[in-house]
């Protein structure tokens, strides 16, 4: 059942999670945890931060008994990290310029960037492929059904 | 005998030219809603309700019933194969859908899902045509502890989610129930855990967190690595997309199951089709054969949960119909549609208006066989979007989202809640956290809560009153049996290594 005992980023995501729950839980205990209706708005949060704390002390526990047992049974493997968190990157810069040049102009960049930076492929089919997409989505959601999309100073 | 001849009425109103044609006009509707994220049932009923002023009556509410209906089967198209789930009915979906469609099955899967909806909506028909009012007098016998004990059980659903840590999944659980916190409480109108922002007072939108952990997470998950533009494998013909005698074999429990726990769960007010679906899982994974190989891309799987969110339509409209109480947003809409046009859904509903009630059972059974005919035809063309390379596809799974997420509130502030479940889910799968845990708490904290609190107001803060009613113990009783029993087996595994060691 406790099975998966987890490396460094396993102990380290525990730790973060404890950090977390007495977040949760001294926001929690803010709150009114009684009201003149009964049960108040800290209520729920207080019991649900005690939880975290109590299940993210016990794994940071399992991975630190784990370590010095030297039992590594589950190791995350971080390598293409870089690709995702970079495709993450470009995904957060194309929603941050839907208000400058809008949903399709944007969607065409970020096609772009998927397909040449990170697939290293030839920039005009990259291009072809981010345009007929952006074409698609406006033909279908915007001009058929009648969904508003972010648009820039050219009207789409 | 009376239900049988109702029912031969029921068929000759159904069958007219014109309700015929607008059943078929609401199923493809719904169809459409349910294939598109973020366009739900709900909000198309509430824009077409205006247009039906001037409709006949039966007409009217044999459209739109098709609409709710006809989401449910077009829910699964995005969820098995881009992992998106369009609503929350649809989580479960996802774990073995989109698993089978990387396998190359996504037109078996696909298959199962239409015809596991058609058996169960047809069952939810039928449990809506012979025990309406029994039913709706014992869901009314549903009190706040009763839903408390009923949303236990859901969560308890976490055990066989869990993969290979409990403590991971309990924690994903709870992200998931602090989540559901977000926004402002319904009793006191405080905020909670909002930062400063007033976006979050409505609290966390469920289609962009979803969407997030599942699409976009798994979106960043396939960049890792150079695709090399390989694309997944699909059986060439119609009949080799579809599922197998065998495939059918091993779902017949699945089907009975989808039916049987979707009806039920929806003819109680509140609960819903999320419930239903992961109930369904979860049994379907605790009598399997072989729960291990569960969401890696089991049939029954796909079945037990579609089928559940099928059944629930007919569960749905029993309160509704029987005693005009809405069970959701979509029926409390259709309430909306009956009271406008002039009637009063309650008991008496069905003696005043048999051609209406009769009218709409029958539509529902035309509907059902309408929308088997119109999906199975349509699963070779729907399986072709994964012949499109992933250097492709990811770009498409990223736009859609957008556009699924933008489409239910015009807020930018959702597509970054999004993008920020996005990297939560990335990071969760890195990590072995259960992503479908942290949704469970999410889509049932809030009821959860409410109900609790509830619960304790009406007993004056004694916790009692959870275990000193016979249906709450009882649902509490088996939700404990299911998180126990894992620890038990955990003991026993052990000890068993301890006494192994010693020899």
């Amino acid at each position: 059942m406790f099975s998966g005992i987890p490396d460094k980023a396993g102990l380290t995501a525990a730790l973060c999670l404890a950090v977390f729950g007495g977040y949760v839980t001294y926001t929690g205990s803010k709150l009114d945890y009684v009201s003149d209706v009964g049960p108040g708005p800290g209520f729920f949060p207080f019991w649900i931060g005690v939880g975290l704390l109590l299940f993210s002390c016990y794994q940071t526990i399992l991975c630190l008994s784990a370590r010095r047992h030297r039992r590594a049974l589950v190791q995350s493997n971080w390598r293409g990290s870089s690709r995702a968190l970079a495709g993450w990157s470009a995904m957060a810069i194309s929603i941050f310029l839907y208000r400058w040049i809008g949903f399709a102009a944007s969607f065409v960049m970020l096609t772009c960037f998927f397909i040449v930076g990170l697939e290293r492929r030839p920039i005009f089919p990259a291009f072809a492929i981010g345009v007929a997409l952006a074409l698609s989505f406006h033909l279908l959601f915007v001009t058929a059904l009648g969904v508003s999309l972010p648009t820039g100073p050219w009207g789409f | 005998m009376d239900a049988l001849g109702n029912l031969l009425v029921g068929f000759s109103v159904a069958l007219a030219p014109i309700n015929l044609f607008w059943c078929f006009i609401g199923v493809v509707l719904g169809t459409v809603v349910g294939v598109l994220p973020g366009l739900g049932p709900a909000a198309t009923i509430a824009m077409l309700l205006p247009l039906t002023l001037k409709m006949d009556h039966t007409t009217a509410i044999i459209a739109l019933a098709g609409i709710f209906y006809g989401a449910r089967y077009g829910g699964s198209t995005t969820s098995i194969l881009l992992n998106m789930p369009g609503e929350s009915s649809s989580v479960a979906t996802c774990l073995d859908g989109y698993q089978m469609a990387r396998k190359g099955r996504a037109g078996a899967a696909l298959g199962i899902s239409a015809i596991a909806s058609f058996i169960a909506g047809t069952v939810g028909v039928l449990g809506l045509m012979l025990i309406s009012p029994p039913l709706a007098r014992f869901a009314l016998r549903f009190a706040p502890p009763e839903y408390f004990a009923l949303m236990v059980l859901g969560l308890a659903m976490v055990v066989f989610l869990a993969g290979d840590s409990m403590i991971k999944a309990l924690l994903a659980l709870l992200i998931g129930l602090w989540l559901a916190t977000i926004g402002t409480d319904l009793f006191t109108a405080e905020s909670r855990f909002t930062f400063g922002q007033a976006k979050l007072l409505g609290g966390i939108d469920f289609i962009a967190a979803t969407v997030g952990i599942f699409a976009v997470g798994e979106v960043l998950m396939n960049l890792e690595s150079r695709s090399g533009g390989e694309i997944i494998k699909l059986p060439r013909g119609l009949k080799n997309l579809m599922p197998t005698l065998q495939d059918l074999k091993d779902c017949r429990f699945a089907f009975a199951n989808g039916s049987v726990i979707g009806f039920f769960v929806g003819a109680l007010p509140g609960a819903g089709a999320t419930i239903a679906s992961f109930l369904s899982y979860g049994l379907e994974k605790a009598v399997s054969r072989h729960p291990e190989k569960f969401g890696t891309g089991v049939i029954e799987g796909v079945a037990a949960p579609e089928g559940a969110n099928n059944a629930d339509a007919g569960g749905a409209l029993v309160p509704l119909l029987t005693l005009g109480i809405p069970g959701g947003n979509t029926t409390a809409i259709l309430l909306g549609g009956l009271i406008l046009w002039g009637y009063k859904p309650g008991p008496l509903l069905i003696q005043e208006h048999p051609d209406l009630f009769w009218g709409l059972v029958a539509s529902m059974y035309v509907g059902n066989v309408l929308l088997l005919v119109l999906n199975l035809p349509l699963v070779p063309l729907f399986a072709q979007i994964l012949r499109l390379p992933s250097y492709v596809l990811h770009p498409f799974i990223v736009g859609i989202s957008v556009v699924g997420v933008y489409s239910v509130n015009n807020s930018l502030f959702d597509v970054w809640l999004m993008a920020l479940f996005g990297l939560l889910g990335y990071l969760m799968r890195k990590l072995d956290f259960p992503a479908s845990a942290l949704i469970l708490g999410l889509v049932l904290g809030d009821v959860l809560e409410r109900a609790l609190r509830q619960s304790l107001m009406m007993s004056q803060g004694d916790l009692t009153i959870l275990i000193s009613r016979p249906i709450s113990a009882t649902l509490l009783l088996i939700a404990g049996l299911l998180l126990i029993l894992p620890a038990i087996r955990w003991v026993r595994a052990w000890r068993v290594e301890a006494v192994e060691r010693e020899d």
